[in-house]
């Protein structure tokens, strides 16, 4: 069972506390009803699968609620990094070389 | 006396006292301290089970928890049948009840043993060879003869009677073994004042000191030392130390999962007492100090009874004061099994011969054998075993050829080298690495924060063994945060020492087809059969592992994995890194279900979720049925009613008079805030805005996708406050659903939302005598038609509680949904009753409740919609705002797929023979003469018996239905077609005038 930080509760909690919630930084157009089949196409059924880092949707579902990032290893499952949902994607994550 | 094998004066267990045990059926004695197989060797008995495949007898083959072999059932009433136990770990007490698996009729003499003699029929890879036609056969005639002829014991048929536990614990340092390397590992760790846990398999603590005779510890006997240290640890605040505790499962971040025996051993469990605890143990640090697994020799019947590892011998002799024979022959490839015959030598026990494979040993142990007067033969080989139930001599050949000669033996030690147990490490998802120079996998790069130490490291020698863990265990404390260390390393003062050994196939082991030289003996898997499976193309050995089932067996492999491989190695002609080592899995030993699902078994199982009404419907002799967790009342049946019956009186009830149902179990979702009426606006396809206070919308909720995930009536209680309803299944996901897109879609909007599903029991009443069972119980709400139209919400109070009472219909009836308080709800539920016992009213259930919203064509998601379904799909188009920029779901249901023609639409389906009820799910097709594979354009999603109409009802999910119109289509079924008629969904009250009748 992995821990998991959550940046709100701002701790480390067992994964029973918590939902994956799918791939991070997908936004959803303001003008969604405009979009070509195309953009929505991509914005919905588009995910990327690396092996290695992925940036991912997490919700702290048993504890405060709130839904957040993380960056994770899909290789040795290792969370990198959690932060707040709403923040940019990290530039730089701890540990990991570019 | 405790078995005639019993040596006086040998042995730690001198003033036990006398356990009586049976084992198929004959009593022996044996003392407490003994496992079952010490107490069985103690009275000579060796042969203890039938193999797997073969069905040859098998003995007692180690003195630990990688036995192959010794598997018993353990019985101690009906329901308490423990099958596969290893005799090598099961705890002697008074009166246990064992009993050979795998035989009949007796263990001396087993028909299946035929087998052994057609084995050309089982060789490697037989299940995907011999059997695979015709496939008919699998069912009536090879599955049911395999699994009789092969298996291991036989599962109990009755509940499990006995409890167990589950514990969680955290710690600095946790410890997996508790040898000398793990005692002094601990003992660093647990000087510096961390949380320590040590845990041991054993009963006792001493791993290999057990029988390690030779060792000194700090002025004392290893094995002293050890207690000593234990007892010390276990005084301490900060340690922990569990024996007969197998860590069975390495996961990630150092979370370790063990499993303690807490009452196997003891003669009457108390009923206090848990059979097993399942700890789940999370560690800053741990430390594996998992020793190492003595191999076996792998020659020609290599597997008859009283042939045994030499450690093992050398155990029960020492610990046990068991001598496993009196005329013992020696066969190994390395120092250690001589320190076996010098102990029984000198226990009074006669050695035959040590066959020594090596050329030209030397050392102590050499000279110390040859000094007692054994006979020592230097670069030769057993070629086989003689004996069928109990081997009775080995055949030694010079291994380059030669002569034979005959040696008569009641028991052969055998000892091919030691395996590190890299089994929790490898677990940890650590990479193992080959010695070369010692030809053992060792723990290479490391995946978590853990350690190895001693033995299971590649660690010789006990010296370099406990200096390594006692620095290894103040690393780990040091690690964890520990800031001081004060103590003093055990000095070893002397000790034994050997390494080395061989893999693979001794020159017993064949080329003779016809041999039978054992690698894997739970899986009956020999030398010829892996050298087969190369043969026959497996260049891998995880392929070599599955066509062989090498290793694959509840031991998986602790003797036979590094064997297997080498010979697979050979007969590739490649190194053995090259071949590659098979991942190591959890468990490391078999775990109960008992010890997984703990408590949560029974009605704990899954929590059962009840409504504030329940004990009345119960009480009536409700039937209920399981929606999600929930328990709803089906029906109400009176005496001598069936289910139809009822539902049919229930029905009519509500149309003619009125009804009432329990709808707690609705899911509620509160919606609040300055932007409430927005964010409905963004979640749901209908338009809010403009929905006045006190009125109340159906609404549809779609997935981004455009289609149809939940729906519900939505009263609008205040500008800022929406009393939502979703279906009973859905409430989760749909708050879910709900907060995903306020938190990270639509952040910018101010509203709360609250789940209020239990807050609040509901109370339907419908039908056309409802307002007369309601209006004398309420207060402050005008009940009019003019106050309190058909879809409409107030608050007041009813029978003196507060009240959200909806004016709604989910029947085409006059109705209403009465919430109140949940506290209230059975006894405001009780005052409705009484009032609608004066008209006529009936309670009615979930099916009824189907069959009344299936005559007016109302829709249950889920069930008519399956996640493929629009809302103009579903004939709801309606609900779709139409001027609305942006709903979710908006573009969705754009989609080319979703708007083109020849979509399943949801229709109504009228059988030509009217008492034909239709089949839900059942398939849907234009011609019925058609062949075989038929086009099938559709299916009944609901379908029932309208007692109101006097006919069968069905809707579809219909490729183009609402073209179809009067079109006759048909429902092939095995009796025989069924013709019906497409139709509009409403089947009762088109005009929809009983909603104010
Ligand atoms: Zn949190």
């Amino acid at each position: 069972m992995l821990l998991i930080r959550c940046p709100y509760c701002e701790e480390e909690r067992p994964e029973l506390e918590f939902r994956n919630a799918g791939e991070a930084h997908i936004a959803r157009s303001v003008n969604i009803a405009g979009e070509t089949d195309d953009d929505f196409e991509k914005f919905f059924f588009i995910r990327s699968n690396p092996k290695g880092i992925i940036y991912e949707r997490w919700r702290h579902m048993h504890g405060c609620a709130r839904f957040f990032n993380a960056v994770r290893d899909t290789v040795t499952d290792k969370f990198v990094m959690t932060y707040k949902a709403g923040e940019p994607k990290p530039s730089k994550l701890p540990g990991v070389a570019k | 006396m405790s078995g005639a094998f019993r040596i006086p004066g040998a042995g730690r267990f001198k003033q036990a006292k006398t356990a009586r045990f049976s084992f198929d059926g004959q009593s022996y004695a044996g003392i407490e301290g003994d496992t079952l197989a010490s107490a069985l060797l103690a009275n000579g008995v060796h042969l203890v089970g039938r193999s797997f495949k073969y069905h040859r007898p098998r003995g007692i083959l180690s003195a630990g928890a990688e036995e192959p072999n010794a598997l018993v059932e353990i019985k101690r009433d009906a329901a308490r049948k423990t099958p596969n136990v290893r005799a090598t770990v099961q705890e002697l007490y008074d009166g246990l009840d064992a009993q050979s698996q795998n035989r009949w009729p007796s263990l001396s003499f087993d028909v299946g043993a035929v087998n052994d003699i057609a084995s050309p029929l089982f060789s490697a890879g037989f299940y995907y060879k011999t059997f695979m036609w015709p496939k008919a056969a699998w069912k009536s005639l090879y599955e049911p003869k395999i699994r009789a002829a092969a298996g291991l014991g036989v599962s109990p048929d009755q509940p499990d009677p006995d409890h167990y536990s589950s514990r969680y614990a955290h710690c600095d340092v946790l410890v997996l073994g508790g040898g000398a390397a793990g005692i002094a590992a601990a003992l660093a760790a647990a000087e510096t004042g961390m949380r320590v846990i040590l845990a041991d398999e054993q009963a006792e603590f001493g791993g290999s000191l057990r029988f390690e005779t030779g060792a000194k510890i700090d002025g004392q006997d290893g094995f002293a030392w050890a207690q000593g240290t234990i007892a010390k640890l276990s005084a301490m605040d900060n340690v922990r130390v569990l024996s007969r505790t197998t860590a069975f499962g390495y996961y990630a971040q150092n979370f370790v999962g063990l499993v303690e025996r807490v009452s196997d051993h003891l003669k009457t469990p108390g009923h206090d007492l848990a059979r097993e605890r399942l700890w789940q143990i999370r560690a800053k640090r741990v430390v594996l100090a998992s020793g190492a697994i003595e191999r076996h020799m792998v020659f020609a019947d290599n597997d008859r009874p009283g042939i045994m590892l030499a450690g093992a011998a050398r155990t029960y002799l020492n610990h046990y004061g068991v001598a496993v024979g009196k005329n013992v022959g020696v066969y190994t490839a390395n120092d250690s099994a001589y320190a076996a015959a010098i102990d029984l030598k000198k226990a009074g026990v006669n050695v035959a011969a040590i066959i020594d494979l090596r050329d030209n040993p030397t050392g102590p142990v050499i000279d110390e054998a040859r000094a007692l007067g054994i006979e020592v033969n230097f670069g030769r080989a057993v070629i086989r075993a003689g004996g069928k139930l109990r081997v009775s001599s080995m055949t030694v050949q010079p291994k380059n050829g030669g002569g034979e000669r005959t040696i008569p033996v009641d028991a052969i030690l055998m000892s091919a080298g030691w395996t590190p147990s890299v089994h929790l490490f490898s677990q940890s998802r650590g990479k193992v690495a080959f010695n070369d120079e010692t030809k053992r996998f060792v723990p290479g790069t490391y995946a978590q924060d853990c350690v190895s130490v001693g033995a299971c490291n590649g660690t010789d020698g006990l010296s370099a063994t406990v200096d390594e863990a006692y620095a290894a265990g103040a690393k780990a404390a040091k690690d964890a945060g520990a800031k001081i260390a004060k103590g003093t390393k055990p000095k070893v003062d002397a000790s034994e020492s050997w390494s080395r050994g061989m893999l693979g196939a001794a020159p017993g082991a064949g080329p003779d087809t016809t041999v039978k030289a054992f690698v894997d003996f739970q899986n009956d898997v020999t030398a010829k059969d892996i050298r087969q499976a190369v043969h026959e193309g497996m260049r891998s050995i995880e392929h070599v592992k599955r066509f062989t089932t090498n290793g694959m067996a509840t031991d998986q492999g602790k003797t036979s994995n590094m064997h297997g491989l080498a010979i697979a190695a050979e007969t590739l002609g490649k190194p053995i890194p090259e071949v590659g080592l098979t991942t190591f899995r959890a468990p490391y030993t078999p775990v109960t279900f008992g010890a997984i699902v703990s408590h949560a078994r029974g009605p704990l199982f899954d929590p059962t979720r009840s409504t504030a009404i329940h004990p009345w419907a119960e009480a009536q002799g409700a039937v209920f049925e399981d929606v999600g967790q929930w328990k709803r009342a089906w029906y109400f049946p009176k005496a001598g009613e069936d289910m139809h019956a009822a539902v049919d009186r229930e029905c009519v009830a509500v149309r003619k008079t009125a009804g009432l149902f329990d709808a707690s179990t609705l899911g509620k979702i509160e919606v609040v805030g300055p932007d409430a009426a927005k964010f409905m606006e963004l979640l749901y396809t209908n338009p809010w805005e403009k929905l006045e206070p006190g009125r109340c919308r159906y609404g549809i909720m779609l997935r981004e996708d455009g289609f149809i995930y939940d729906d519900g009536v939505v009263g609008r209680l205040a500008p800022d406050r929406f009393h939502v309803t979703t279906t009973t299944g859905g409430a989760p996901r749909v708050m879910n659903h709900m907060e995903d897109y306020l938190q990270t879609e639509f952040p910018h909007l101010n509203v709360w939302l609250t789940s209020i599903t239990e807050q609040w029991a509901v109370i339907a009443v419908q039908g056309p005598k409802s307002r007369d069972i309601i209006a004398p119980l309420v207060e402050g709400i005008d009940m009019s038609d003019e106050a309190l139209p058909h879809m409409s919400v107030r608050e007041g109070r009813i029978c003196g509680v507060p009240t959200r009472l909806f004016r709604m219909s989910f029947t085409g009836e006059r109705g209403f949904e009465v919430n109140v308080p949940v506290d209230y709800g059975q006894a405001v539920w009780e005052a409705l009753w009484a009032e609608g016992q004066k008209h006529g009213a009936a309670a009615y259930g979930t099916e009824a409740m189907h069959v009344l919203r299936a005559e007016k064509g109302y829709i249950i998601v889920g069930q008519d919609t399956d996640g493929t379904v629009t809302p103009n799909d579903a004939g709801l188009d309606w609900a779709v705002g139409k001027k609305k920029p942006d709903f979710v779901g908006i573009r969705g249901m754009a989609r080319p797929d979703l708007v083109a023609k020849g979509r399943k639409q949801l229709v109504g389906l009228k059988t030509r023979d009217p008492k034909v009820v239709l089949e839900e799910g059942a398939q849907i097709v234009e011609d019925p003469k058609q062949a075989i594979p038929m086009k099938m354009i559709g299916h009944v999603t609901s379908s029932y018996w309208s007692e109101n109409c006097g006919r069968s009802i069905a809707l579809a999910l219909v490729a183009g239905g609402r073209d179809r119109m009067g079109d006759t289509l048909y429902v092939p079924m095995p009796n025989g077609v069924i013709e019906v008629e497409v139709t509009g969904m409403v089947f009762f009250d088109e005009r929809g005038g009983r909603l104010n009748g």
